[in-house]
């Protein structure tokens, strides 16, 4: 069942489409990684999704309501967290978690407010002009974990902390995943997505290139060998990429489609060595973002 | 429909909450100066003849372009007095509170990026805006009966209950007016500086057109909302209509600002945001023309500004005489024999001059103020870090100082001048000019106490507390016959004024001596002391 669908959903500013047509869909208790350049669109569609912007076409509904229509019913069920959070100055943090956890409508749970604020190792006293990126980011995390909800929307929610509280977020993220809830994470941290996401969408240039499990999307990519073999080694001319010869071995990666081909070519080259590696996100990340800068 | 307005309780708590110091900041002084004068009025002039030569002395086109017209001079009591010499200056003072509220909390809060966070709460989609304008409407509430009950329990004769409530709610209406015009600007421009200055501009349009009407053209007044509050007559003859023509003008201000925001983008202005160069300049690339280009548009608008106001003054100076030998009683009071209208003319261009002057000190002490900004922004640090050391630029922003100081006044030296040579037969522009010009010292004093709060990193507030100081001795000092060790608290008050009096060289060495030693000051402690941030 999904949370959140998209259908064609587009936005112009002026002159500029900012999107093209995006379908995105989330399903209940899944965590869907979202990525992509700056500039792609990522921070576009989230702020439509939040009802916050009006798309110029196309469809997009949370819990099956429209974004833009029942905005304040769908955001009694959501908690977002932008990459870049700015507080008012002159209010202490103790006091902004408990003003956006009303905000939401919910009284302010006092008890997971404060085991969050351990776990974050946030100091509430403190007046938010005096706090750092990463502790204006601690903020908002807490204010949207301490309410209770069904999906979180999170726009680079980690940027700012340190690999300590990076590792306490992913926890966070895990544990709402195992109480059924969903989460959207928009993140440029490649890692922490393919670690905790079960379903990734590429964006570029406004429009979704790749949408898939892991798995899905390393059918669509390259594998990475590593070999030394007795005889010098001849392979197809087609499906391989990168291709490295060092003193001992070679180094290359293969298209899905040829990798039968080129093992029978190691083997019968008299394989002493192989080592394979499957492909990152990164790898993917890069081959998509390179192959966009190719059509410019 | 409701859904839009979502939650605009808790927004409006939350906003009051975090203005509680600043409505009393502003509210208490605003009561507490509109009561104060009424006492010190009534102090100074208890007779009748008191009253009157304060009345002749303020019957004249200048000061009824700075005040607006005199209503019941035939019988000028406490509460004509307060109507005539206090209402519109603290009608200006709520307007621009409301500009600064309204913008703070509305272009403001969108362009750092908190409306979002606001916004992807349950909250309407309008319920900041709808927010901010009920907060206005309680404060001005407040502010009006505070106001009211004050002035009406001081229990003067001529101040009636009447007179007293429509003098609380006719500056309370043009506050209101203002926040709905500013709540409209937050729409149209991208950032709180583009909201502030375009709201700023109506502000200062209407006190402009409004004098230009209640001096020359008639008619014009009326395209001024301020024209319209002094058209209420509070005190004398009490309308209660043009308070009602604002309101209403506020909530259809109000209205449109609603819905320009429902139509809009968050963090999208209506008007568009142009694209600049790709490179920086050579000129640029130097910190005295990055300093200069960050103040290029404020330096260029607000010279302009000044030149329209000397003229707007020194096309009004012919008129003095006329209007002297229009009103008979002046011309008794006056003895026209004895001051010709020339001598009056010239009373006239010199304390024009100390009060355009003052005004003209705004701009350069704001331009000071940029290095605090800056500091406050954290943008100084990756200045700091480079080959530039903090001296340096305190300097030069002291050495921009003295160049905008020398612009601002030259351009309302000029206006007036030019304008003053025209309108008055025998004025000549070189005397307008450097009666101007010869207060460009005491701005300098200005302009080094300014650069010595940022040496210092604290108290800024200190170079505007003297700087309204210097004004109320100017402005009122006479009605309210301070004492003269108080004017000469004044760098303006030591300044010689031409052409009434002679030029005393020695003067302005010494003011210009002062604000060399302070300026020496100034880059002293700002060398010494950490930078924030």
């Amino acid at each position: 069942m999904s949370v959140l669908q998209t259908n064609g959903l587009t936005k112009r500013f002026g002159q500029v489409e900012a999107l093209s047509g995006v379908d995105l869909e989330v399903d209940k208790g899944e965590i869907f990684g979202f990525i992509g350049p700056n500039g792609a669109g990522k921070s576009t569609t989230i702020r439509i999704l939040l009802g916050i912007l009006k798309a110029t076409a196309g469809e997009a509904t949370i819990f099956g309501q429209d974004v833009w229509h029942d905005a304040v019913k769908i955001h009694k069920r959501i908690a977002y967290v932008p990459g870049d959070v700015n507080l008012w100055p002159n209010l202490t943090g103790g006091q902004v978690i408990d003003y956006l956890v009303h905000l939401r409508g919910q009284k302010v749970n006092q008890e997971r407010k404060q085991h969050l604020i351990e776990r974050f190792q946030l100091d509430p006293t403190k007046k938010c002009r005096t706090y750092s990126k990463g502790n204006r980011q601690k903020v908002a995390l807490v204010a949207a974990f301490a309410a209770d909800c069904d999906l979180y929307i999170l726009d680079e929610p980690t940027s700012g902390l340190d690999p300590l509280m990076e590792r306490k977020f992913q926890e966070l993220i895990l544990e709402a995943k195992a109480e059924g809830k969903s989460v959207l994470l928009s993140s440029h941290i490649l890692s922490e997505v393919e670690k905790l996401c079960d379903r990734i969408a590429i964006i570029r240039d406004g429009e979704v290139i790749e949408t898939g499990t892991m798995s899905d999307l390393r059918h669509l990519t390259r594998t990475h060998l590593y070999v030394e073999t007795e005889k010098t080694l001849v392979l197809p001319d087609q499906g391989i990429h990168e291709w490295k010869e060092t003193d001992w071995g070679y180094q290359f990666q293969v298209d899905r489609e040829v990798l039968d081909d080129v093992m029978q070519a190691i083997a019968q080259a008299g394989v002493t060595k192989i080592e394979s590696a499957p492909p990152t996100l990164e790898d993917l990340f890069m081959r998509h973002y390179d192959v966009g800068e190719g059509d410019v | 429909m409701r859904a839009w307005f979502s939650r605009t309780g808790s927004i409006l708590l939350w906003q009051l909450k975090q203005d509680r110091l600043r409505l009393v900041i502003w509210l208490v002084p605003i009561i507490a100066v509109t009561v104060l004068t009424a006492i010190l009025f009534e102090g100074l002039y208890p007779d009748e003849g008191d009253r009157q030569r304060l009345a002749q002395s303020v019957l004249n086109p200048a000061i009824t372009m700075l005040l607006g017209p005199a209503y019941g001079v035939e019988q000028y009591d406490i509460g004509a007095i307060m109507a005539h010499q206090m209402y519109l200056f603290t009608a200006l003072a709520t307007a621009i509170f409301s500009i600064l509220t309204v913008s703070k909390h509305t272009r403001e809060e969108e362009s750092l990026g908190r409306m979002e966070i606001i916004r992807s709460l349950p909250t309407g989609r309008l319920a900041p805006l709808a927010a901010i304008m009920i907060h206005h409407t309680l404060s001005f509430v407040v502010l009006a009966s505070g106001v009211g009950a004050g002035l009406y329990l001081l229990s003067v004769a001529s101040i009636s209950f009447e007179g007293a409530l429509l003098y609380g709610v006719g500056i309370s209406a043009v506050g209101l007016f203002f926040a709905a015009v500013t709540a409209v600007c937050a729409q149209l421009a991208e950032s709180s500086r583009g909201t502030i200055s375009l709201a700023f501009f109506v502000l200062i349009f209407s006190y402009a057109i409004r004098g230009l009407g209640d001096v020359s053209y008639d008619g014009l007044s009326w395209w001024s909302p301020l024209g319209w509050m002094l058209e209420t007559r509070v005190m004398v003859d009490n309308h209660w209509w043009p308070v009602t023509l604002l309101l209403v003008m506020a909530l259809l201000l109000t209205g449109l600002a609603l819905y320009l925001n429902a139509k809009r983008d968050l963090g999208a202005g209506l008007l568009p945001a142009r694209q600049g160069p790709r490179n920086a300049s050579k000129w640029l690339q130097t910190q005295v023309g990055f300093t200069v280009t960050m103040q290029r548009v404020s330096i260029i608008a607000w010279a302009v500004g000044m030149l329209i106001f000397g003229a707007t003054y020194g096309s009004v100076l012919g008129e003095t005489g006329t209007y002297v030998a229009e009103i008979e009683i002046m011309k008794e009071m006056l003895n026209i024999d004895q001051l010709t209208g020339r001598a009056l003319i010239e009373e006239f261009v010199s304390m024009l001059a100390v009060i355009i002057t003052i005004f003209a000190t705004v701009p350069v002490i704001l331009s000071m103020y940029r290095l605090a900004k800056e500091e406050k922004l954290n943008r100084l640090e990756s200045v700091v870090a480079t080959a530039t050391s903090k001296q340096s630029l305190l300097g030069i922003h002291l050495v921009i100082g003295l160049l905008y100081s020398l612009i601002v006044v030259s351009a309302a030296g000029i206006g007036m001048g030019l304008m003053g040579q025209r309108s008055v037969d025998g004025l000549q522009f070189m005397t307008v000019f450097e009666t101007m010009m010869a207060y460009l010292p005491a701005i300098w004093v200005m302009l080094s106490l300014a650069a010595l709060c940022v040496g210092i990193g604290r108290w800024l507030w200190i170079t505007w507390a003297y700087l309204g100081y210097s004004f109320v001795v100017v402005y009122l000092g006479g009605a309210l016959e301070f004492p003269e060790w108080m004017n000469k608290l004044s760098p303006f008050e030591w300044v010689p004024s031409l052409p009434v009096e002679d030029f005393k060289l020695i003067n302005v060495l010494i003011l210009t001596g002062i604000a060399v030693l302070i300026s020496l000051l100034a880059l002293a402690s700002y060398r010494r002391r950490d930078l924030a941030g």
